[in-house]
């Protein structure tokens, strides 16, 4: 497993967001949460590369090992969050160029060759889909950019530290068809070299492109198991009910 | 909640019910009709079986209409794609109930060349399956489904004591009718048919149930 994550408590000062959760997140698998809003679906998700450390009152409970080792423990959250990139629900690039936005966790990290630099543009434009459309308007502000656009560029800025983990919370939400198309494609490429982790509130997505999906209601996780399972025959009647409309 | 959706998923179920009793009405006036040389019941069972045929293509456009707008999932989608199966097999019990009718008729002025015996019998057995299967969709009842399927033998059983009765009539030479001893074998074949129809249905409605199918483990 890329993630152990056993027996988990989250809570917001007194408000118990994530009870009791044990799960654990397969390498080169696209694993989905989904679940009612405020059920803790994001909530985990953002636990997963300690984006919740500054809200005010958040505290852990039980343990979540990256590769074996204890995320909380290890006080080097830069480095974490190089190894587990993240994409949110509204594509945020920087108000700066595309290659500023893609080299700027590289010069972060210390990179200055202006070579090795264009390299990795390169590279994570593509490996991002979006290097035909942006080759020739690299110096171009990112936000000149269509808003499916822009998501693949934050997409290309995550991969461009090489992280091991892609957290996504809800990552095409905000996106016509055809852009979610094109972000759905691209993540089933990135499956082979990644371990995804997608938020969404869109069942036929989560059908589409995951291979695991985790059901999360009040807090806790109904069922987790194969994407085709659960949305074919699940275990429980709260997934059911909740796949097939009848409540949430 | 949504509304329109469990609205159309209890249509259809409904629409299902309803053509199954349809078959069962249609298959006990093929046996009666049979039985009684009634070409009256026999033109009845024929017309019931256009009604069938328009049952199916309405439950058809209800299923692929749930399947685009509503992309069921889970026991909802067990549900439309088993219907969509099933459907097809209630269509060709109606039109080989339509077919023992047209044989009856057929063979109405005349006397059968024997009593006969293990037809109806297979028949009797047939119409059970039919009403089973559909009672087990109506009361999603895997024991009655999978019970269905245990019955075949017995109309298999049958169909071949017709097929050595006949036999054995033609090579004495008890009967001068050849021609109606191929028309019987054809309506017990007919029988024989209904029965493997009925158990593919029983197959559907247990997937409906458990999601599982015996060819595939479908999820």
């Amino acid at each position: 497993m890329k993630f152990d994550i056993s027996a988990v408590d989250l809570y917001y000062g007194n408000f118990h967001a994530i009870k009791n959760i044990s799960l654990g997140i397969a390498p080169q698998e696209i694993t989905a949460f989904i679940g009612p809003s405020g059920c803790g679906k994001t909530t985990l998700l953002k636990t997963l590369n300690r984006m919740n450390d500054l809200i005010e009152g958040f505290s852990v409970k039980g343990e979540i090992l990256l590769d074996g080792n204890d995320i909380y423990e290890d006080r080097d959250v830069n480095l974490l969050r190089k190894r587990v990139g993240m994409v949110f629900q509204k594509p945020n690039p920087f108000p700066m160029s595309i290659y500023d936005n893609i080299a700027f966790g590289p010069r972060t990290h210390g990179i200055k060759k202006k070579t090795l630099l264009d390299e990795i543009v390169e590279r994570s434009l593509k490996q991002a889909a979006i290097w035909e459309e942006a080759k020739d308007r690299l110096k171009k502000s990112a936000l000149s950019f269509s808003g499916g656009q822009q998501q693949r560029i934050c997409i290309a800025r995550t991969l461009a530290v090489e992280p091991e983990v892609l957290l996504m919370d809800e990552p095409t939400s905000a996106l016509d068809p055809i852009s979610t198309a094109a972000i759905e494609d691209l993540l089933i490429k990135l499956r082979d070299k990644y371990t995804i982790v997608i938020v969404t509130h869109n069942m036929q997505q989560a059908m589409r492109i995951s291979d695991k999906t985790a059901f999360f209601m009040l807090g806790e996780m109904v069922e987790y198991g194969n994407t085709e399972k659960l949305f074919s025959k699940p275990k429980e009647k709260k997934t059911e009910e909740y796949i097939t409309g009848r409540f949430g | 909640m949504r509304a329109t959706f469990t609205e159309q998923i209890e249509f259809l179920n409904t629409s299902l019910i309803e053509m199954g009793y349809l078959l069962e009405k249609t298959i006990t006036a093929t046996v009666q009709a049979m039985l009684n040389q009634n070409v009256t019941l026999a033109r009845q069972a024929i017309e019931c079986d256009a009604e069938i045929d328009e049952k199916e293509r309405d439950i058809e456009k209800l299923c692929l209409n749930l399947l685009l707008l509503q992309h069921p999932v889970a026991g909802d989608l067990r549900l439309v794609s088993s219907a969509i199966k099933m459907i097809t097999d209630m269509e060709r019990i109606g039109d080989q109930s339509a077919d023992i009718s047209e044989l009856t008729i057929l063979l109405s002025d005349q006397p059968y060349i024997k009593e006969l015996e293990h037809i109806p019998a297979m028949a009797y057995v047939t119409i059970d399956m039919v009403n089973n299967a559909v009672e087990a969709f109506v009361n999603k009842d895997k024991e009655l489904a999978a019970s269905v399927i245990g019955m075949d033998d017995i109309v298999d059983d049958y169909f071949v004591k017709v097929r050595d009765d006949l036999v054995e009539l033609i090579q004495k030479g008890k009967t001068d009718n050849c021609a109606q001893a191929f028309d019987l074998m054809m309506i017990a074949k007919y029988f024989e048919r209904i029965g493997d129809h009925a158990v593919n249905i029983a197959e559907w409605v247990l997937f409906s149930i458990t999601g599982e199918h015996k060819f595939n483990a479908v999820f």
